[in-house]
């Protein structure tokens, strides 16, 4: 499933079980950075703590925690073993 | 066949301006292996034989079942029972006799992958599971072969293309360094998957091996497309290489063929902890191999039961001399004896029962002191 939250204006998008975990209705306050970001999903859903993905901040997929402003588009994936 | 049925056959794409008897040629060159045939596997073989890929490899140790035939649209009802590799191969040669097909009945192992894969010029995975996909990741980095990856989950799907000529080149682990345990991620037998998904999915991956062999349009290199079949929702992101991803790769072809990608992959084994009574109880029933784990300069010594000594650092590289199908780890305290049990599990997998006896030696020898 996938749907798109806005957090103070950040676009989040949930691939595959993230969005199941996630629900439809999310909102969370000070969002400044990709850490901050997860550490408030983290909090509000705890199973995505233990969930494996990836984080993509406008297309490019991060590797270090990455500063988010109004207009930036959040993506989390996760991996896929199906074939 | 004559060269003007090979022209006719090829008609509609040689006309393609890009593509032309050029491409064509390239294609009748081409070596591609393609790893499981099933959801994605399937469409991705039959358009690779359409194509007239001149050698094809089909890798699959499974047989066809009736809850594939929604999806592996190469199979139908009579197949059921029949080996994948051999089946597929067998049809795609009907399809186009003119190009050599080689069916490989097996499971891709560490100790077969490289042999395999280095006949090959480009690599398709298709596969169904996170342990085989790593090690297809892991050998195509050492052999420097391009990788196509597809994936699918229930509506979603992903593609990427793993060219693995440079250092700048994006593999799986860029994206995720490690696998999922089992259990961590759904399979397409647990979580469902809708049968057309991988027919967009497979021909998708089909469509990138066509673009890199006659190096025509933009292939997926360091970039993930994902698609989901509900709303027809694509999403494109770039993917950039990291500088730690090389050490999480195998270093050589021996430390490829040591890694066991299955206990990678496995859920975490319950370890299990007995104490001096039950380890005692086992000691006397027999058909145990104890196994001392600790440096030989280690006290205090043990003579009162027959065991083993493997030095923990050796123990990998050791298990020959562990016979019995019980084995019981102990060290000074109870915590390399836990070490060694979960790697004696990730080894012997089912075949053995392994034990660590709870708080060592020295916990031992206090029992026998009050006893």
């Amino acid at each position: 499933m996938l749907s798109c939250y806005y957090f103070m204006g950040v676009k989040i998008i949930l691939f595959g079980k993230l969005a199941d975990i996630a629900g439809s209705s999310v909102s969370v306050d000070n969002v400044a950075d990709t850490d901050s970001l997860v550490d408030s999903l983290n909090k509000r859903y705890p199973e995505l703590a233990t969930t494996k993905y990836v984080i993509a901040v406008d297309k490019q997929v991060i590797t270090e925690n990455t500063v988010l402003n109004k207009k930036s588009m959040v993506a989390l994936l996760p991996p896929f073993s199906g074939g | 066949m004559s060269d003007q049925n090979l022209y006719e056959r090829y008609h509609r794409q040689i006309i393609l301006p890009e593509f032309g008897e050029e491409g064509q040629q390239k294609l009748l060159a081409a070596k591609v292996l393609v790893i499981g045939a099933g959801g994605l596997g399937c469409p991705a073989l039959q358009y690779l034989s359409a194509a007239g890929v001149g050698k094809i490899g089909i890798v699959d140790d499974d047989v066809v079942a009736l809850n594939n035939l929604h999806r592996q649209v190469l199979y139908s009802v009579n197949d059921i029972g029949s080996s994948k590799a051999e089946r597929a191969a067998n049809i795609l040669q009907q399809l186009n006799p003119e190009i050599k097909i080689i069916p490989y009945n097996e499971r891709l192992t560490t100790q077969n992958a490289l042999t395999i894969t280095d006949d090959y010029d480009i690599i398709i995975d298709g596969t169904d599971n996170f342990s085989t996909r790593y090690m297809i990741n892991d050998a195509c980095v050492l052999l420097n072969k391009p990788l196509v990856y597809g994936a699918i989950s229930q509506f979603e799907g992903q593609v990427s293309v793993f060219r693995n000529k440079n250092e700048y080149d994006v593999n799986y682990r860029d994206i995720f360094p490690d696998p999922p345990k089992d259990g961590e991620v759904l399979n397409c037998a647990e979580a469902g998957v809708l049968g057309v998904l991988p027919g967009i999915i497979g021909t998708m991956m089909a469509n990138e091996t066509i673009k890199i062999i006659t190096g025509i349009g933009e292939p997926l290199i360091n970039q993930l497309f994902t698609y989901n079949a509900l709303n027809n929702q694509v999403y494109q992101l770039s993917l950039s290489a990291r500088k730690e991803t090389r050490s999480l790769i195998p270093k050589d072809e021996s430390a490829f063929l040591q890694t066991d990608y299955e206990w990678l992959c496995a859920a975490p084994v319950q370890q299990n902890e007995i104490d001096s009574n039950v380890f005692n109880n086992m000691v006397a029933n027999g058909n145990v191999d104890v196994v001392d784990v600790r440096e030989p300069h280690e006290m205090p010594s043990v003579n009162e039961f027959k065991h083993i000594k493997i030095p923990l650092a050796q123990l990998a590289e050791s298990t020959s001399l562990i016979k019995s199908e019980n084995v019981i780890a102990f060290c000074q305290s109870g915590k390399r004896s836990l070490q060694a049990a979960k790697i004696l599990s990730g080894i012997f997998g089912d075949r053995k029962k392994i034990y660590s006896l709870r708080g060592g030696i020295v916990e031992w020898k206090k029992q026998k002191q009050t006893v």
